[in-house]
């Protein structure tokens, strides 16, 4: 039995020109679970979710949110998403509280609910003493949590974050985490696009591996993880000619590698008996498997 | 199979929902700029009422009949009409568009691009129609009798304020960058303000120039609201509300195509 499915694409294509943004995509989304769209800038992350809300017109393919087709029901499936874009575009001159107040109309809350629905809202972005604020005077993340309750004040069933704590600290980025988490225990599909590994690890069910417009790996993090870079991988540092060394050395040995910078990442080693080099050993990660899926260094 | 049991009612065309969802927000954001815009839209047209009542006033009394203060007084209100309408949506579309991306929020909402740029023409002609009154009331204190007509301006205000919005909104949906406007408003605006008799009659144009002036909507403008206070002309004045509403109509359409063209790719 297949799940039902929030999201359903089917070999969407989406060219600019002699740009071809997302390039023959599939993705399901099924209903009450996050995925996460990870991939580096370009990655047609954006593109894709312009589609899902007919802002962008697919060349090709199928797309339905919600069991509705699109471009066609587009509109009736916006009235149950909710959407927060990766730029910023509340009202600045507004105060937080109108700023959800007209959202609530455009929502179409019906009158008697709009109040509970803007408390709701309020509650769950942590501004309720600061709801007389205008927007203009919120720090970032305060104007990025008020971004994410204005998509929410109609209880939508789908939610759509186009990198939801892109440009942020550290710290206001767990506060958001911690925001969008709550809302996944809720129950509320989630589809998100980041190019933050550890964003997508922690909060999505499912990731999907985006590069050049297309997926190349899709898979629950640990999976993806287990798949493509196995259990443990080694961190040989040293002087850069040591490192190539290193590199060649591991590619002999038939084990894949990647470059940090500072380091050789020595992927697999756990399956690779009788490989000894000095080095730190550590679990595999995502990161691990971002940079080989969709950098330039795979082997 | 994907979720299809709990469907959404169906959802049509121009929505009173979806406009009223998008004239909110124009509303409170009103709230918090209508002083600026109050009184540039009253102090402008007084500026020129008084600027042309007492430097041209002094060399002329009166125009076809008409006291020239009350031949200004009721010719700037389509110049106060097209001040309140052209301008605020050309800057206000691109701005929301470019620099706000407030469309792109308001697009991801259950509203279409025909319903979003329809909600900001019927605001801009609503404002357009109050503050066109501006210029005949100020004349007002310069000595225009009251008369029953003038209840019509505001509503041919809001017809022309109509058109113009949209043909605002238009020139921002074709628009490449805000300098663009520059040649619309030289090439554009400032033939249509000054051959509109706004300020002198046409009667004394060449023939052409005359006939280029019944293609001008802030003429047919001009004219109606000078019928409704001084005296309506029958079927010629019903023309010229069929030419508002046809250029009203006209544009708006071409509006809605140019961003659509922009705001959907």
């Amino acid at each position: 039995m297949e799940r039902e499915l929030a999201i359903r694409l089917r070999g969407a294509v989406k060219r600019y020109g002699p740009i071809t943004a997302v390039d023959g995509l599939d993705l399901d989304v099924p209903i009450g679970t996050c995925v996460g769209l990870l991939g580096p800038n370009g990655a047609g992350k954006s593109t894709t979710m312009r589609l899902l809300t007919a802002q962008s017109i697919a060349d090709e393919g199928e797309i339905e949110v919600l069991g509705l087709r699109l471009p066609g029901e587009s509109k009736m499936a916006r009235a149950q998403c909710g959407v927060t874009p990766q730029l910023d575009n509340l009202d600045t001159t507004l105060t937080v509280q109108q700023n959800l107040l007209v959202f609530a109309h455009l929502y179409r809350i019906p009158r008697g609910e709009r109040r509970a629905a803007i408390e709701r809202a309020l509650e769950m972005a942590k501004l309720v003493d600061r709801r007389d604020s205008r927007v203009d005077k919120l720090s970032g993340g305060m104007r990025r949590r008020l971004l994410i309750a204005r998509a929410l004040v109609h209880r939508p069933r789908l939610v759509l974050l186009d990198e939801p704590t892109v440009g942020l600290d550290p710290q206001v980025r767990q506060e958001l985490w911690a925001l969008i988490d709550a809302l996944r225990s809720e129950g509320t599909t989630i589809l998100m696009s980041t190019h933050y590994i550890e964003e997508a690890q922690r909060l999505a069910d499912t990731v999907m591996i985006m590069s050049h417009g297309k997926a190349v790996a899709t898979g629950a993090p640990s999976e993806l993880v287990r798949e493509h870079a196995g259990r443990q991988v080694l961190e040989v540092y040293g002087p850069p000619a040591r490192l190539a060394e290193v590199e060649a050395e591991a590619g002999s040995a038939g084990l894949r590698t990647r470059r940090t910078g500072t380091s050789i990442s020595i992927l697999g080693v756990d399956g690779a008996n009788g490989y000894e080099i000095d080095g730190e050993r550590r679990p595999a990660n995502l990161e691990d498997v971002f940079v080989l899926l969709t950098g330039e260094e795979i082997a | 199979m994907a979720a299809s049991e709990t469907r959404a009612p169906k959802i049509g065309r121009l929505e009173r929902s979806a406009l009223t969802g998008v004239l909110v927000r124009e509303v409170v954001n009103y709230s918090s700029y209508w002083r600026s815009s109050t009184f540039s839209s009253t102090v402008e047209p007084t500026i020129y009422l008084l600027a042309f009542g007492f430097g041209f006033g002094s060399l002329v009394s009166t125009i076809g009949g008409l006291d020239y203060v009350d031949f200004v007084g009721t010719g700037t209100v389509a110049t106060a009409v097209l001040f309140s309408s052209a301008f605020p949506a050309m800057f206000g579309t691109f701005v929301k568009y470019q620099f706000q991306r407030t469309y792109d929020a308001i697009l991801a909402a259950p509203v279409d691009t025909e319903e979003l740029v329809t909600a900001e023409a019927l605001w801009i002609a609503t404002r357009a129609g109050v503050y066109g009154c501006v210029p005949m009331l100020v004349a007002m204190v310069f000595g225009l009798d009251p008369s029953w007509g003038m209840l019509l301006v505001p509503f041919i205000a809001w017809l022309a304020g109509f058109g113009w919005a949209c043909f605002g909104i238009m020139i921002a949906g074709f628009a490449k960058s805000i300098e663009n406007f520059n040649y619309v408003v030289s090439a554009v605006i400032t033939p249509l303000f000054l051959l509109a008799g706004s300020f002198f009659p046409l009667d004394e144009f060449p023939d052409w120039a005359f006939a280029l002036a019944q293609i001008n909507p802030l003429h047919h403008c001009v004219q109606l609201v000078r019928h409704a206070v001084f005296g309506l002309e029958g079927w010629t004045d019903l023309a010229r509300v069929g030419a508002l509403v046809v250029f009203g109509l006209g544009v708006w359409r071409v509006a809605i195509i140019a961003m659509t063209r922009k705001l959907v790719d």
